[in-house]
């Protein structure tokens, strides 16, 4: 269908405003819950550009090694015919192709599929895991006060089977729940793919005009950049940060605490650790440069009535040099400004992350073969192509799993690398919005609107998170 | 009436608990019950619930535990519950005084002037928002009110550049805003609703007026707004809910934001509910708004009723 550039937009606009808003309410606890449209919204919008004959950078693609040995230990789905129920999100592709090709290979096991939007999933999926009968196969998002009804499988067995504790282990930390219901460490209750990657994108034409040759490296280098930007007139960061979308401030602020201050102890803070605490001074630091960055006119000056669509698409016209987002923008990003467009963590080597999650139903009536499949998507070849295909990014898993080739020019080759390069660092973080499921719209969003209104201090905006934080303990 | 000449054939019949009841009246209730069985299920079993689950501690699935009074002491204690319920008070002017005002004004002219085709066009016109889904509506109404949006547009057109903004995204005037998208969408109804009642009135009472030297004005404060007394309380009635239960277009349009400024108690209902898992603060929350919207609602029925007699 031949859409119009109005049409197109919109489309996008009106999926994504309804989208988002429902999304952002109901507090995700995955990549998306910093205003993008749900981690997998993105991706299967608009398939990322893989260009399979395209010479890939060394970064790129990573060794075609079929981790075959790994997939044929442990449990699997038998001989016997078996239905495999998944309840997954409308907007992603991926359990409908994965699922499709999985009955190819194993003809015994068909399934059955039922989707939901991801708020209305979010809001119903507690009552699905607790009848009699709950799919076997869910995506989810608060793991923890699902786990505290006792509805999630606990995968340990499964995944010492399958030699998940052989890979990085950094993917599994938000997965992980502990007895106290602490997330960071205990057993593994959800299965993490496709981690994202989350950083600042940046107009390739753009940054040359201000002289940037290189991603900055400190927050001097990245201020005297953006001051240069302000200055030849443009728009130095696009940004979202209306009340529908979520507060996409939360990004930068959060990228600049972990160049202030140590994103361990982010985690640490995310994952509910006793005694975490960001009311310390570096990081209100990074909040009184943001703070900062935003009297300076750094951000569109109507970044409050901005939603994240409105950012994506305003970049994608060539408004803004820099924009804190992640990867599941990417083929956005490649169709409006192809070639055009740059990606770095920032630190470097330090950056948002985490897995679109599925869980598995306690009361499953087939655990084995739920898993062995989950398994499967991780290892198979085909599974993992369809993966990145869908997907956009990494699928994560393996450490030598396959990768399809990606053209260089892309900005997915860009932040494959830095994905790379943040998961040999150690620097991935989960999201600040993350911590407790509504922090985000009780506390960081309002708070962010606020600053930007000269109405709250940045101290405050650290001191009430931190308040709010502790209420929840 | 026929039906309660009872024979003793028939009496022998009925059961000895509906003896002596008439007939025709438990014909009555035989009628009625099915759409009383559902009005039970669907309304007040619900009402009931959600009065016990607001005097307990629960996530939706797991134990509940008794708290008392304590989920209400948390709405009254809680400084942006206050005020997402003082938001919906302030709605009531946008969404109630404004439609109705200009409702009454604008079916008199159409009463006057727009007889035939004109008046068709206009009254659909006019009705044409209650058609559209409001989360089409809240969409719409972002893009006409963003920095680079039609309103801006115009009034930058008209030389008010210096006073355009993001309206949706400022803390001042986020609030109107959304009570202009409610005017947008009530005032059809509510023209509609006048009209109907206006076309009721005998021509007659305008004629005599008209010979004793009456304007337009006093035409339209001796007759027209006494007679559709009954319309204005009803427009009332159903406006002021809406303010106060407000929820699709804030959801849509502001989503609550900036930093709370249209924060209103469905809105918060529904985060607590839904994203919180706190079933127990958001049934209070509810009771409250049950409790609020009754407290304002009766003393306008009263009043029409009194005026009645």
């Amino acid at each position: 269908m031949e859409l119009t550039q109005a049409g197109r937009r919109t489309a996008r606009k009106t999926l994504a405003t309804l989208g988002i808003a429902a999304i952002v309410v109901t507090g995700c606890a995955a990549p998306g819950a910093v205003a993008t449209p749900s981690p997998t919204a993105a991706p299967s919008s608009a398939a990322p550009s893989v260009a399979p004959s395209a010479p890939a950078s060394a970064e790129a693609s990573v060794a075609s090694v079929a981790p075959s040995a790994s997939a044929a230990a442990g449990p699997t789905c038998g001989t016997d015919p078996v239905t495999l129920s998944i309840y997954y999100e409308t907007i992603s592709e991926l359990m409908p192709q994965l699922s499709a090709e999985f009955t190819k290979q194993y003809p015994n096991v068909t399934f059955d599929l039922k989707s939901d939007s991801f708020a209305n999933g979010t809001s119903a999926l507690p009552r699905l895991l607790s009848s009699d009968s709950p799919p076997d196969i869910s995506r989810a998002a608060m793991l923890v006060d699902l786990n505290k009804d006792g509805l999630l499988l606990n995968m340990d067995k499964w995944a010492t089977a399958y030699g998940w504790d052989q890979w990085p282990q950094a993917q599994f930390d938000a997965v992980r729940i502990a007895p106290d219901f602490k997330r960071g460490t205990g057993s593994i209750f959800a299965w993490p793919i496709l981690p994202s990657t989350v950083g600042v994108f940046y107009n390739k034409d753009l940054a040359a005009k201000i002289g940037m040759t290189a991603p900055p490296k400190t927050v001097d280098e990245f201020d005297a950049l953006l001051a240069k930007a302000k200055a030849a007139g443009l728009q130095p960061i696009m940004q979202w940060n209306a009340s529908t979308s979520g507060g996409g401030l939360a990004f930068p602020l959060q990228n600049l605490m972990a160049a202030y201050g140590d994103h361990n102890k982010i985690n640490d803070w995310v994952f509910d650790k006793a005694g975490a605490n960001i009311d310390t001074p570096e990081f209100n630091q990074a909040a009184t440069k943001l703070d900062e960055w935003v009297k300076k006119g750094y951000f569109p000056s109507d970044v409050n009535a901005i939603e994240y669509t409105d950012a994506a698409g305003r970049f994608g016209k060539g408004e803004g040099v820099f924009t804190f987002n992640g990867d599941w923008q990417n083929a956005g990003y490649d169709k409006d400004l192809p070639g055009k467009v740059g990606f770095f963590t920032f630190p470097e080597g330090v950056g948002m992350s985490a897995g679109v999650t599925y869980v598995v139903a306690a009361k499953s009536k087939h655990p084995d073969c739920a898993m062995f499949f989950l398994n499967w998507a991780w290892t198979n070849d085909k599974a993992r192509e369809i993966d990145v295909k869908v997907g956009g990014g990494n699928p994560g898993g393996p450490p030598d799993g396959s990768l399809p080739t990606v053209s260089t020019d892309s900005v997915i080759s860009q932040t494959l690398a830095a994905g790379a390069g943040v998961t040999k660092n150690s620097g991935a973080m989960d999201f600040i919005a993350n911590a407790t499921s509504t922090i985000f719209f009780n506390s960081w969003t309002p708070d962010l609107q606020k600053l930007v209104g000269g109405k709250i201090t940045p101290e405050k905006v650290i001191q009430n998170a931190q308040a709010f934080w502790a209420k929840s303990q | 009436m026929a039906l309660t000449g009872r024979s003793s054939a028939q009496r022998r019949r009925t059961p000895r608990l509906l003896r002596g009841v008439r007939r025709s009246t438990i014909v009555g209730w035989l009628f009625v019950l099915p759409a009383l069985g559902f009005y039970a299920m669907f309304v007040l079993q619900p009402l009931v619930l959600s009065l016990q689950y607001s005097f307990y501690e629960w996530d939706g699935i797991g134990p509940a535990k008794m708290v008392g009074l304590a989920n209400y002491a948390t709405v009254f204690g809680d400084e942006e519950l206050l005020n997402a319920i003082f938001n919906a008070i302030k709605l009531i002017f946008f969404f109630s005084f404004i439609p109705v005002g200009l409702g009454l004004v604008t079916a008199s002219v159409i009463r006057r002037a727009a007889t035939g085709r004109f008046g068709t066009v206009s009254r659909t016109v006019l009705f044409l928002p209650q058609i559209i889904p409001l989360v089409a509506a809240g969409i719409m109404w972002n893009w006409v009110l963003a920095k680079s949006g039609s309103i801006n547009q115009i009034l930058s057109a008209i030389g008010l550049h210096s006073i355009t903004r993001a309206w949706l995204g400022d803390f001042d005037w986020a609030l109107p805003a959304v009570g202009m998208i409610g005017v947008w969408v009530l005032l059809g109804l509510v023209t509609l609703l006048l009209l109907t009642g206006m076309t009721k009135i005998d021509p007659a009472l305008y004629e005599a007026a008209r010979i004793d030297g009456a304007g337009a004005w006093r035409e339209f404060r001796a007759i027209t707004v006494p007679s559709v007394r009954n319309e204005l309380a009803v427009c009332i009635t159903v406006t002021v809910i809406a303010a106060l239960s407000a929820f699709d277009v804030i959801y849509i349009s502001t989503n609550g934001g900036p930093g709370f400024a249209t924060l209103v108690p469905a809105l918060k209902i529904y985060i607590l509910a839904f994203v919180g898992r706190d079933i127990g603060t958001a049934s209070a929350m509810a009771m409250i708004l049950m409790a609020l919207v009754l407290i304002i609602i009766l003393p306008v029925q009263r009043l029409v009723r009194e005026s009645e007699e």
